[in-house]
């Protein structure tokens, strides 16, 4: 066994050239440039296009362009970016255009602290978008993560046709640990949906059993359209309210009724535990910490690591949730996440801890809000 | 006669829009240039520009204003052989206007017609970035306090290698917009028109109007030879083709036994431009030598060669959670402001704590042994301070050893850099051994 070195940004990077990704664009920000450069390094040599993007709105752009192309694209910002994206994330969510994004996220508000990490764009991902459609986020807690989860993030985008963010952290994305690269998860890559051959290609006709619909690229054999504009089956504007309103519909159940499938997770039970500490991210770290210690202290508490957040994993956590009376969120902002477990589990305890002033939420914190009853 | 227009949807444009007349000649131009619907993608935005994609049996791609520009060059760039056209307003040239100006500068082989009616039609009658001062518009007398912008110039000086301007009612504007098609690189044509439904509503303009306007108007005539250059996408495949693939990051068995086979915590303070963040990552890289698990947090300022730096670094035999160190084992205290941002964090040491000490650096009292290093009569520079605060560490067999120091020296740097780096640790190390 041996390990390398790696930040979390580099490992995104590794992360999506291993699923195939061959279009990358982006607009320099701290903390995420790092992934800009990984990715200018990785693709043009392999084939691939990077290119820096003359503001973070092109940046997008230029990937939906390009994955309408038939290409699989990412791109990577920080809040001020993923504001800018707005608009066209709002594009991929009602057309359907694979992407992941990552949003290495620093402390805002604002242009706010460029060196300094926060979970505080996770309420923001969700509805970031001008229909309130639900989009998928997972949560990387280490590099590992990092690498593991961007695959699943372009196979989940591809399979869905769907934006896919990964919500990264400064405290992730720029900090270097060891990698061992052998053992980490390496989901089997998917490819988007291509139509059977036969039938004349209509592009968003949705048949009943798949998510999404079958994905031609524009510049192909077979005409296709794509369009912002609120669009029937055949890609032209419609104003029929039953089919926009089955649109809108599908749109929302093909991410939550399938979530199951993709919830992930860490989880640590310990029995008779009447507490379970709930976070994610980089301060599922520390809870690891304090699960090991309260575990040796004699007092234990269940530990669950969520890395999907969005959409809510809720029999998830209904089922985790279970046996103890009491919750402990523990997430780097002023109180986002907490919110969904709250509408959750009406009927537990549920404590809170949040940071935000550029510092890491400390295991001893976390063990003075499970002792403090 | 064959035609790419879409018999099921004919345009929809007010009685006497120029817009009509530019769909049935680029239909032409189309068909000129010998291009089948499969070969073509017609990229709009917002506005009535906005619907020609609808008109043509082609590929279509509708987006945000003022944006199409970006959805092409990603297009291009994902299918080479592609025609790529698009459509934009004189509105989403105002709102695209970055967009426009990369595209010039960039030279990616893609169709720009800018459908010039001098106002926001769809909206209103509102000015846009081409509305003269002298014009009646939907925005009050807003726009008499604005110039109007002639996109050719912007374009030419932008870079543009192809700049045209003409009429809607020109007897050869199907010739123009295949011109435009033929050309392999960024072209832009700059089509003025009639906006009926508002425009022409409270302004005089006619066929003949825009004739003599065009005739005042500073010549522009594509190409344009200055910017003549290869095209974008062409050139990126060449330089690209040029690079080698890069490997995975190379992995470190363990090779040494550490001194201490026990978590530590080392923070490292110092200043931006004294290589902290390097030493740390080589302090990560001394310890995968040694079959350590490792992290790495690091705290800067936004500035780049001023401003304190801190990394701190955790070295353990076992898997690391939490990446703060609440009580540093060794701290490397390499400049003031440094140990300024981290003035707490003394009081926590206790009398096992080493504190390498910089010359002319002082720390709060504290419990930690002191070392202090005379990297000035040894003269070493400040930029090499941390390194050589490493050899030190290194030296005292505390947390490394050199042996395992110079192997991640050996594994990070090559040539000179590794060379003059082996030396200062060389030079360390005679020092710390001799007579103080």
């Amino acid at each position: 066994m041996g390990f390398c070195l790696m930040e979390g940004n580099e490992a995104i990077a590794w992360g999506a050239v291993a699923s195939g990704c061959r279009f990358f664009a982006g607009y320099p920000i701290t903390p995420a440039t790092t992934i800009f450069n990984t990715m200018l390094k990785l693709l043009p040599p392999v084939g691939g296009v990077c290119l820096q993007g003359e503001d973070e709105i092109a940046s997008i752009g230029y990937c939906l362009g390009a994955s309408m192309g038939g290409m699989k694209v990412m791109t990577a910002t920080s809040g001020p970016g993923i504001s800018l994206y707005s608009e066209h994330i709002s594009f991929a969510i009602g057309s359907e255009i694979p992407i992941v994004i990552v949003d290495v996220q620093r402390l805002g508000p604002s242009t706010g602290s460029a060196t300094r990490g926060a979970d505080g764009d996770i309420q923001f991902l969700r509805w970031g978008n001008s229909a309130g459609l639900p989009v998928i986020v997972l949560a990387p807690a280490d590099a590992g993560d990092c690498y593991s989860l961007t695959i699943h993030a372009f196979n989940l985008a591809e399979e869905f046709r769907c934006p896919v963010f990964i919500a990264s952290n400064k405290e992730i994305a720029v900090t270097r640990e060891n990698v061992d690269l052998d053992a980490l998860e390496r989901p089997k890559i998917i490819e988007r949906p291509m139509p059977p051959e036969g039938n004349p290609f209509i592009p968003f006709e949705t048949p009943s059993g798949i998510s999404a619909p079958y994905f031609l690229p524009i510049g192909g054999d077979v005409i296709v359209r794509q369009t912002s504009s609120t669009h029937g089956a055949d890609g032209y504007i419609t104003t029929d309210s039953d089919e926009i309103a089955r649109f809108q519909e599908r749109l929302g159940n093909k991410l939550i009724s399938a979530v199951k499938r993709f919830s992930f997770y860490e989880f640590y039970p310990e029995e008779g535990a009447d507490t379970l500490v709930l976070t994610y991210g980089i301060t599922a770290r520390a809870a690891r910490d304090v699960h090991r210690e309260k575990k040796l202290s004699g007092k234990p508490v269940s530990l669950l690591i969520l890395k999907t957040l969005w959409p809510v994993p809720e029999t998830l956590i209904r089922e985790k949730a279970e046996p103890v009376k009491r919750v402990v969120v523990a997430e780097m902002n002023i109180g986002q996440y907490v919110r969904e477990i709250q509408r959750v589990l009406p009927n537990k305890t549920v404590d809170f801890l949040g940071r935000m002033d550029g510092r890491l939420i400390s295991p001893q914190q976390i063990i003075e809000t499970i002792d403090h009853v | 006669m064959y035609s790419l227009l879409n018999a099921d949807r004919p345009p929809v444009f007010c009685p006497g829009c120029s817009h009509d007349r530019i769909t049935r000649a680029l239909d032409r131009a189309l068909l000129d240039a010998g291009l089948k619907g499969e070969q073509i993608v017609i990229v709009s935005d917002i506005g009535c520009s906005g619907l020609f994609d609808t008109f043509f049996n082609t590929h279509a791609f509708h987006g945000l204003h003022g944006r199409a520009l970006t959805y092409a060059t990603g297009l291009k760039m994902a299918q080479p052989e592609l025609n790529v056209i698009v459509t934009m307003g004189d509105g989403g040239l105002g709102i695209g206007g970055a967009h426009v100006l990369s595209a010039c500068r960039r030279n990616l082989d893609v169709t720009l017609l800018v459908l010039n009616n001098f106002n926001f039609g769809m909206t209103g009658g509102q000015f846009s970035a081409t509305t003269p001062w002298t014009s009646r518009v939907g925005s009050g007398f807003l726009n008499q306090l604005e110039r109007p912008l002639d996109v050719c110039r912007v374009a030419a000086s932008a870079g543009a290698a192809y700049v045209r301007r003409c009429s809607s009612y020109a007897k050869n504007l199907s010739k123009e917009i295949e011109n435009a098609i033929r050309f392999q690189g960024f072209s832009i044509l700059d089509i003025w028109g009639i906006c009926p439904g508002r425009y022409t509503k409270r302004n005089r303009l006619t066929p003949q109007i825009i004739e003599e306007s065009l005739a005042q108007m500073p010549a522009v005539d594509a190409p344009i030879p200055e910017n003549q250059r290869e095209e974008y996408g062409r050139h990126y495949r060449k330089l690209a083709a040029e690079l080698r693939p890069v490997p995975l990051p190379k992995k470190i068995e363990a090779q040494f036994e550490p001194p201490e086979r026990q978590r530590r915590g080392v923070m490292i303070l110092g200043s931006a431009g004294q290589r902290i963040i390097t030493a740390g990552e080589i302090l990560c890289l001394t310890g995968l030598f040694a079959g350590l698990q490792t992290t790495q947090k690091n705290e800067y300022n936004i500035t780049v060669l001023r401003g304190p730096s801190i990394t701190e670094v955790i070295l353990s035999p076992d898997k690391i959670g939490y990446t703060g160190i609440h009580r540093p084992d060794v701290i490397l205290a390499l400049s003031q402001e440094g140990v300024a941002r981290r003035t707490a964090v003394f009081e926590t040491l206790d009398n096992t704590a080493l504190v390498i000490q910089a010359p002319e650096v002082t720390v709060p009292s504290c419990k930690a042994k002191i070392h202090t290093a005379d990297f000035k009569s040894q003269k070493i520079k400040s930029a090499d301070w941390a390194l050589a605060a490493l050899a030190v560490l290194a030296k005292m067999n505390r947390v490394i050893h050199t042996r395992m120091l110079t192997a991640a020296l050996n594994f990070k740097f090559k040539n000179k850099i590794l060379e003059s780096s082996l030396e200062l640790v060389e030079r360390v190390n005679r020092a710390e051994q001799a007579p103080k």
